[in-house]
Parts: structure tokens; C-alpha cells; sequence
């Protein structure tokens, strides 16, 4: 190595080793120049976030009233208007994908994490969960289109809905089995011990000790689901209408969302509708930012505890 | 049929075997998940069928020449997606140099002990906001923000260094360049997590056995760290790759949905999943197989970079807890 | 290894139980973990209303045995039991026998103290609730807290947590768990490693209480405990001759005669400390 031939070289050449930092060395000034570096990256890599949100404050923000959420979006040379139906839309449909993909993940990571954790079964779920988490959200678009929207012959929310649920349940899941493995061994060993059957186990000590933690995967799920445009483009289409209409729910009819509304509205050339996309984005972060916040705050009791 | 235990125990013991129902119950709920965790198994298996079964008439009628074909006219029934599949590659390729630099550094800095914890977790939260953000906000950023931002100095680099392939048209609008750099900020947040997870799990008496030797901070990093968590770093990028290859909003609204094949960073192209994302919707029933038969080959690349990210990813594990195979 | 020690030979393994009425007849002819052979050739009586104490140098195989008197080792991937264990007179092995049921009536309580991440009075009413008993849990409750000597210390804040309880306290809060439901035998695994001498001593004196209802089986690395709380000593071994760690018994006696007066050689060299 080099630095022995130069420590030998310095015993050489002067009487004692020189021991003060000095940036004349090369070896130093290469450290620092990459120090700087890496810092001067890490910095700027900062930088898009900032400008996000500041455009987002600055563009949305002056648009920003009560009736955004009272009122549906205007039409081409129409000023005003709001998103009121998106916003429902993208609950709505947030909240179906996760009727479908919570139950359906915590029950297959209590199999992964509890009852047959190193089975061949396990780890072929465990590969197809993974297989989805890297999944392209249009190709779930794509699927929910084929499954449900030629099945049912319409666009609809429980379409949409589908689609979303195919990209929460991995992460559903995946975090679940992991907050479940957390539970310590021995207060499970301590309920079986008394005699609780495997799945009084599960539902009265592992489940609410890894409560906090799969509750975190159900709104990093939720907010990714939230943000998601590709997966409702052709399976929700969009709408300029409330989803109740009359008091009668128009869940099999095209269902508006947040997502694809900024998405259609951005490339507009009508200055009002572009002025409600900056809107529409601003709330979709607070609201993904609002769930993801909530996520972390239940997370972090779950180390202090 | 069972044996109970019951028989001569303490008058009052309250102690009595499980009831008929909590068997039943337990039998249940365990056959219950097992069904589920099969559901998932079914539910790829599914998905594969779905897209693979209505994408077969037009891969029966095109077949290969799909792959290799250059036009996309609907209302001469000609389709060919090679321009699709050079864009998606060629923005996913820009994207990865960019975020696998970015984020690999920004790794790097924040796990070799450069900042004091508690600016090291901000910058951690900063960078994992990014990932919070939604696609279609940052097209709509990219829209309003990037290209005006980018277009007098790629114009001028196109007016003064134009003889160079990547810069021989002038940007007008959506094109290459913004797309990717918008694309390398969405996979930088993964790209650098994984980097920061393969980086903290080198143990760390290497990294004091290199300091004891007398090596500065970056000989340390750069001869040894590095080295030790390669096969993670190198998995984080395959994987940021694949999220890549599949984002779909961002290039829908940043790239330009021109079907062109183009070295060239300032020129518009299109992408697998942003010629879905903008033709599905009004496709008929034609163009619909067709568009299925694209979707299938966007899955087919998507699964085989992951299945390889993946594989390196259990590979980097193996290695580091021992195993070295 | 000179010795061995099968049961057939009945050297020193003929348990002397001087006619007690035995709860559990515990006689392992091999036990093993995958291809490792843990235990083999120990007959060891659980009588009634006594503390019997495993006692032996550690990897003995002492948890392993008294693991095997509620079924606790099924747990363990790649465990295969080869002999029985009588409880009243019913094999706890056999086929139609569920662990389940066994584990209602033979309580166990941990080397670590180990209640669940809910309030105390809940944690004590776990069991209650799992062989589904409506009435009188409170009471319940209370009477199994005072049988733990915990009732005076935790009566006014039963709804905070069982984990927010000293060491000592989660132990007895542990035992208070077991006993609630009222099982026929307590199994302490090493109940006391965890504590300090003072936490220690309260359960010593807890466990010599609750012999007057129940019968308990004890594993301890803790030559002093054994002689203070047991009656009845098994002192196991461990007989490396075949390449493995087997663990086998050497001794059962009365507690005062196997300490004062061992018959064998190795019992002797161990209670004299001169390995461990």
C-alpha cells in the first residue's frame, strides 16, 4: 500500500514525521476536494424540493379558497371553479384500493411473518410481492383496465380503485411482515405458553403490539395510492361531476381525481384551468405530505415505546 | 376421539382445554392466510395472463416486426414501438447517470460521518420527501419550471456545440433532457436509500482496520468501503433503473410523444409508458390490442430488471452475513 | 465418557419417589433438534405439591427437559421426541393430545420477564380470557396478584403498562399471569437469572408460597436456589463421548440427600463447584 512507502519516506527525509493537516498535501487535498464535493451534491440534490414546493406555494397558493372544495372545475374560457369532485374521486378511490389491499396484505404477511415464515409458499409470496413493488403503476392501470373496465363495460371508481390496490398491497404487506417479525419472540412464547391457540396469539398479542407499525405501511400505502396519475388514467377516466349525484352514487360512471385532473389540465392553454392544476397540486402534496407525516409520527411511537 | 385432560383438576381452576370454536377459529384464520398469501401468487400470475391474453391477436397479426418498427399510424393500422423502447432505455440510461451519481454521493455523505447526526437525518428526510412528491406534480413543475429554466442554455449549447450528436437540435419545448433530469430526481430517493442501507451495513471495524493503516477518510471510503458494499450500491441502481424504465407521468407530460429515434438530448421522443398513458384512453379496438402488446413489452423489461436488482440484492445480503458466493 | 447411563441399567436414574403422588412422569429416551441429539436417558418425576429443581452445568440440557413437560419444544423446527410424558396418568404426546390444551394446565414462566405491552390488570386477565371466563375476572385478578406478592404495589395503578413494571415486578406480574387461570403445574425456567438478589430472594420465597397449591418444576443455574427452594433435585449432565453435547440425568434425589450425600461421583465434583 502507498501509505506505508510514504510513512517509510518521511522517516527518511526529515527527523521527525510530519503530523499537521496541510491542505499542500495531495492526499489531504484530494480528501477535502471530495468532502466538498459530495456536500456540494448533496445540497443541490436539496434544491428540486425547494423549488417544488416553492412553485407549488407561489402558484397554487394565490389560487387557493373554500369553493376549490365546494365547486367542479370550469370549463376552457370559464374562470373560477374548483375541484370539489376530484378530491372525493381521489378518496374515494384511495379508500377502496384499501378495503381491498389491507385485509388482503396483513392476512398474507400474518402467513409470511407468523405461520409459515420459511416455507416454500412464504418465499414465493415474498417474490411476488416484490415482483409488485417494482411494478410500472401504469401496467396496473393496463391490468384494471382489462380485468374490470371491458368486464364491467364502463369506467368506473371500483376500476380505479382495483388499480390502486394492486400497487398498495406489496407495501401493505411487506411492512406488515416486518412489524409483525418485530413483536419480541418471547411475548408471543409467553401467550402460548398459557395455552392461546395460534391465532389467539396473533389477534390478541402480535397484532396489537405490531399495530403501530403496520398502521405506518397502511399511509406510506394510502399516500402513495393519493399521488398515483398512470393507474386511473384509463380506469377512472375523468369527470366533471360530483360522484353523488341527486343523492343517487354514480360509483359505476368515470370518476374524477386530483391526479388526473392536474395531468389534463396541465398542458392546457387556458390560463384558468392551469391556475387549478397549480390548486389541485398544492393540496394533492399537503395531502400526501399529511398522510406521510402521520405515517412517521406513528412510526416513531412505536421506537419509543 | 381427543383426549382431555380434564378429569381430577383443582375444584377451582378455571383452566379448561380450547373450545370447540377456537379450534374451528384457528383452523380458519390459518387457512384464511394461507389462502391470501396464495392470492398473491395468483394475483401476478393473473395480471401476466390479463395483459399477455388480450395483447395475443395483435402479437399473432404484427409479431416481431412490432419490436422493430418505426411508425405508429392508427388509421393505417401500422404500429411499431422501437422508437418507444430506444426512448424508454435511452431517458432511463440519462436518469440513471445522473440520480446513481447524485444519489450515491448523497449516500455517501450522509453515512461517512461528514455532518453531525442531526443535519445528516435532515437531509435524510429531505431527500426521502422527494420521494413523496407525486409524478404528475413534478411533470407539472417540469412543465412550468425545468424547460423554461433549460432552454436558453441548451439553445445556446446547440447554436455553439451542434456538431456534437447529443446536441444537434434545439429545445423547444418538451424533449429528452427535461425528461430525464425530472426522471433522475424521482429515483435519486431510491437510489440513494439503498445506497445508504448497502453503505451502513459494511461493519464497521473495516472501516477503523483502513484508518488504522493511516488512510485519510476518502482513501478509506474509496479503497474500502466502496468496495465492501459494491454488490448493494450496484443493486440499488438496477433497481432505481427499473423505476425508471416504468415512471410513467413524468415523460407523458415532459418528453414529447414524438415517435423519433434520436441521440439527441433536445429533441422530443416517447417513452413505452407514456405511449400508453396518452394513447389508451382514446384508442379503439384496434389500437387497443396493439397498445397491449406495448404494455407487454414494458413488463417484460420491467420484470427482468428487477428480477436482476433483486438477485444482486439478495446477493449483496449473502455476502456481507458471511457467505461469500 | 465411562459412565452411561440408560435407564434400563438403573443405576442412580429409578427415581426415588417415596410413594408421592406424581403429576408429571417425565421419561425421555432420546429428544432432538434436527440431527442434534439434545437429551437422552432421563426419567424425571414431578411430584405433587413439591418443587422439583433441574440443576447442571448450562447446555445440560435442563431447559430443553423441563420444555418438554408442556410441549413448549414444539415450537422448535426439526424437534422429535422419542419417550413420554405422563400428565395424570395421560400421555401429553400423544397424537390426539392438542399442545394447546396441555399448555392451559401446565403454566410456564420465562427466563425473561415477558408481559405483554398492555395494562397489568389486562396482562393478569389474558388467560382468563382465553379459556373464556366471564365472571368475577376482577376478583380473579386481584387474587392472582396477591398469590405473586405484587397486589400491594400495583393495586392503584393497574392500567398503566406491565412493561413500565421494575424487573423484579414483571416477574411476579409473570407469575401472577400464570396462576391466574389456576393450572395444576408451574414451570419456572430459570425465573430468577434476569433479577437482582433482592427480586430474587421475593420469588424464592413466592415459589416456597405457592407449593401449598401447586406444583412447580424449576430449572436453575443457581446451586444455593435449588438448596433453598426445591424438595426434589434432578442433577443433569452434559456427555460429549460422541462427538455431540448430549445432556442425560444423573442424579434425582431428595434435595437435602443429594446435596449432603450424592451417590454419584459427577454430583459430588459439581455441588463441590469444581466445574460448571
Amino acid at each position: 500500500m502507498s501509505n506505508q512507502i510514504e510513512i517509510t519516506h518521511s522517516f527518511a527525509g526529515v527527523d521527525f514525521p510530519q503530523l499537521e493537516r496541510s491542505l499542500r498535501h495531495p492526499r489531504t487535498l484530494v480528501s477535502s476536494l471530495l468532502s466538498l464535493l459530495t456536500g456540494f451534491v448533496t445540497v443541490v440534490a436539496c434544491v428540486p424540493l425547494f423549488s417544488v414546493l416553492f412553485m407549488l406555494i407561489y402558484r397554487g397558493g394565490k389560487r387557493l379558497s373554500l369553493s376549490l372544495f365546494t365547486q367542479t372545475p370550469p370549463s376552457a374560457f370559464e374562470s373560477g371553479g374548483g375541484f370539489g369532485n376530484a378530491i372525493v374521486g381521489t378518496l374515494t378511490m384511495v379508500g377502496i384500493a384499501a378495503l381491498i389491499s389491507v385485509p388482503f396484505g396483513v392476512l398474507a404477511a400474518v402467513f409470511l411473518a407468523e405461520f409459515g415464515p420459511k416455507s416454500k409458499t412464504a418465499s414465493a409470496v415474498r417474490f411476488c410481492a416484490k415482483l409488485l413493488t417494482g411494478f410500472p403503476s401504469i401496467l396496473a392501470g393496463v391490468f384494471a383496465y382489462a380485468a374490470v373496465v371491458l368486464m364491467t363495460g364502463s369506467y368506473s371508481a371500483p376500476a380505479g380503485g382495483v388499480a390502486l390496490s394492486i400497487l398498495m398491497l406489496p407495501i401493505v404487506m411487506l411492512t406488515a411482515e416486518e412489524s409483525i417479525k418485530m413483536v419480541p419472540h418471547k411475548m408471543k412464547e409467553a401467550a402460548i405458553g398459557m395455552g392461546a391457540t395460534q391465532t389467539q396469539v396473533v389477534w390478541r398479542v402480535t397484532l396489537p403490539s405490531a399495530m403501530p407499525g403496520m398502521l405506518t405501511g397502511v399511509m406510506l400505502a394510502v399516500a402513495r395510492a393519493s399521488g398515483e396519475t398512470a393507474p386511473l388514467l384509463f380506469t377512472a377516466l375523468n369527470s366533471n361531476y360530483w360522484i353523488m349525484q341527486d343523492g343517487n352514487l354514480a360509483l359505476m360512471e368515470p370518476t374524477a381525481s386530483l391526479a388526473v385532473l392536474i395531468f389534463n389540465f396541465s398542458g392546457v392553454p387556458f390560463e384558468s384551468q392551469i391556475e387549478l392544476a397549480w390548486a389541485a397540486a398544492l393540496v394533492l402534496v399537503l395531502i400526501v405530505l399529511a398522510v406521510n407525516i402521520g405515517g412517521q409520527v406513528l412510526s416513531r411511537k412505536r421506537v419509543t415505546r | 376421539m381427543a383426549i382431555t385432560l380434564e378429569g381430577d383438576v383443582p375444584i377451582d381452576s378455571v383452566a379448561s382445554p380450547p373450545s370447540r370454536l377456537d379450534i374451528a377459529g384457528d383452523r380458519t384464520f390459518r387457512g384464511l392466510t394461507y389462502v391470501f398469501s396464495w392470492m398473491t401468487i395468483f394475483l401476478v400470475l393473473y395480471i401476466v395472463y390479463e395483459i399477455a391474453g388480450k395483447a395475443f391477436p395483435a402479437i399473432q397479426e404484427y409479431g416481431f416486426g412490432f419490436v422493430t418498427g418505426t411508425t405508429w399510424d392508427a388509421n393505417r393500422g401500422e404500429f411499431g414501438v422501437f422508437p418507444e423502447i430506444w426512448g424508454t432505455l435511452y431517458s432511463s440510461i440519462l436518469a440513471l447517470m445522473l440520480g446513481g451519481f447524485f444519489g450515491v454521493s448523497i449516500a455517501i455523505f450522509l453515512t461517512q460521518d461528514f455532518l453531525p447526526p442531526k443535519l445528516e437525518v435532515v437531509f435524510k428526510n429531505i431527500v426521502e420527501l422527494l420521494a413523496a412528491i407525486p409524478s404528475v406534480v413534478y411533470g407539472l413543475w417540469g412543465i412550468y419550471v425545468v424547460i423554461p429554466a433549460l432552454r436558453p442554455t441548451a439553445n445556446w449549447v446547440h447554436e455553439h456545440l451542434g456538431w456534437i450528436p447529443f446536441f444537434e437540435t434545439s429545445l423547444s419545448g418538451p424533449g429528452m433532457l427535461p425528461a430525464a433530469m425530472v426522471l433522475s430526481i424521482m429515483i435519486l430517493p431510491t437510489i440513494s436509500a439503498v445506497s445508504r442501507d448497502a453503505l451502513c451495513s459494511v461493519p464497521h471495524r473495516l472501516k477503523e482496520a483502513a484508518f488504522g493503516l493511516g488512510a485519510t477518510r476518502w482513501e478509506a471510503i474509496l479503497g474500502v468501503i466502496l468496495p465492501t458494499s459494491a454488490t448493494g450500491i450496484f443493486g440499488a441502481l438496477v433497481l432505481g433503473f427499473g423505476r425508471a424504465l416504468g415512471e410513467t407521468m413524468a415523460l407523458a407530460m415532459l418528453v414529447g410523444n414524438s415517435n423519433q429515434v434520436s441521440l439527441s438530448l433536445f429533441s422530443p421522443a416517447n417513452t413505452l409508458a407514456a405511449l400508453l398513458a396518452n394513447n389508451f384512453p382514446e384508442a379503439g379496438k384496434l389500437e387497443e390490442g396493439v397498445l397491449m402488446y406495448a404494455a407487454l413489452i414494458l413488463m417484460a423489461i420491467t420484470l427482468l430488471v428487477n428480477l436482476v436488482g433483486t438477485a444482486i440484492m439478495n446477493r449483496a445480503q449473502r455476502r456481507l452475513s458471511g457467505g461469500e458466493r | 465418557m465411562i459412565m452411561t447411563n440408560t435407564l434400563d441399567s438403573s443405576i442412580v436414574a429409578e427415581p426415588n419417589t417415596n410413594g408421592k403422588n406424581v403429576v408429571i412422569d417425565c421419561k425421555i429416551r432420546n429428544l432432538y433438534y434436527g440431527k442434534f441429539r439434545a437429551v437422552r436417558d432421563s426419567h424425571i418425576p414431578v411430584e405433587e405439591g413439591q418443587v422439583t429443581a433441574f440443576i447442571g452445568p448450562s447446555g445440560c440440557g435442563k431447559s430443553t427437559a423441563l420444555r418438554c413437560l408442556n410441549r413448549m419444544n414444539d415450537l422448535v423446527r426439526g424437534f422429535r421426541f422419542d419417550g413420554h410424558v405422563h400428565f395424570r396418568g395421560k400421555d401429553i404426546y400423544h397424537r390426539n393430545v392438542d399442545p394447546v390444551a396441555v399448555r392451559r394446565y401446565i403454566g410456564m414462566v420465562f427466563q425473561q420477564p415477558n408481559p405483554f405491552a398492555m395494562s397489568i390488570y389486562n396482562n393478569v386477565a389474558f388467560g382468563l380470557r382465553l379459556n373464556r371466563v366471564k365472571d368475577d375476572i376482577p376478583e380473579r385478578v386481584e387474587s392472582a396478584l396477591r398469590g405473586a406478592a405484587l397486589w400491594d404495589e400495583v393495586k392503584d395503578k393497574l392500567k398503566n403498562s406491565g412493561l413500565s413494571l421494575s424487573g423484579g415486578q414483571q416477574q411476579r406480574l409473570c407469575i401472577a399471569r400464570a396462576i391466574a387461570t389456576e393450572p395444576t403445574v408451574l414451570l419456572m425456567d430459570e425465573p430468577c437469572s434476569a433479577l437482582d438478589p433482592i427480586a430474587t430472594r421475593r420469588i424464592e420465597e413466592l415459589m416456597t408460597e405457592l407449593k401449598e397449591k401447586y406444583t412447580i418444576a424449576v430449572v436453575t443455574h443457581n446451586l444455593q436456589q435449588a438448596q433453598r427452594v426445591a424438595d426434589k433435585t434432578a442433577f443433569m449432565y452434559v456427555d460429549t463421548s460422541d462427538g455431540g453435547r448430549t445432556g442425560y440425568l444423573v442424579e434425582y434425589e431428595d434435595t437435602g440427600q443429594l446435596f449432603e450425600d450424592p451417590k454419584e461421583e459427577y454430583t459430588k465434583q459439581y455441588i463441590r463447584g469444581e466445574f460448571s
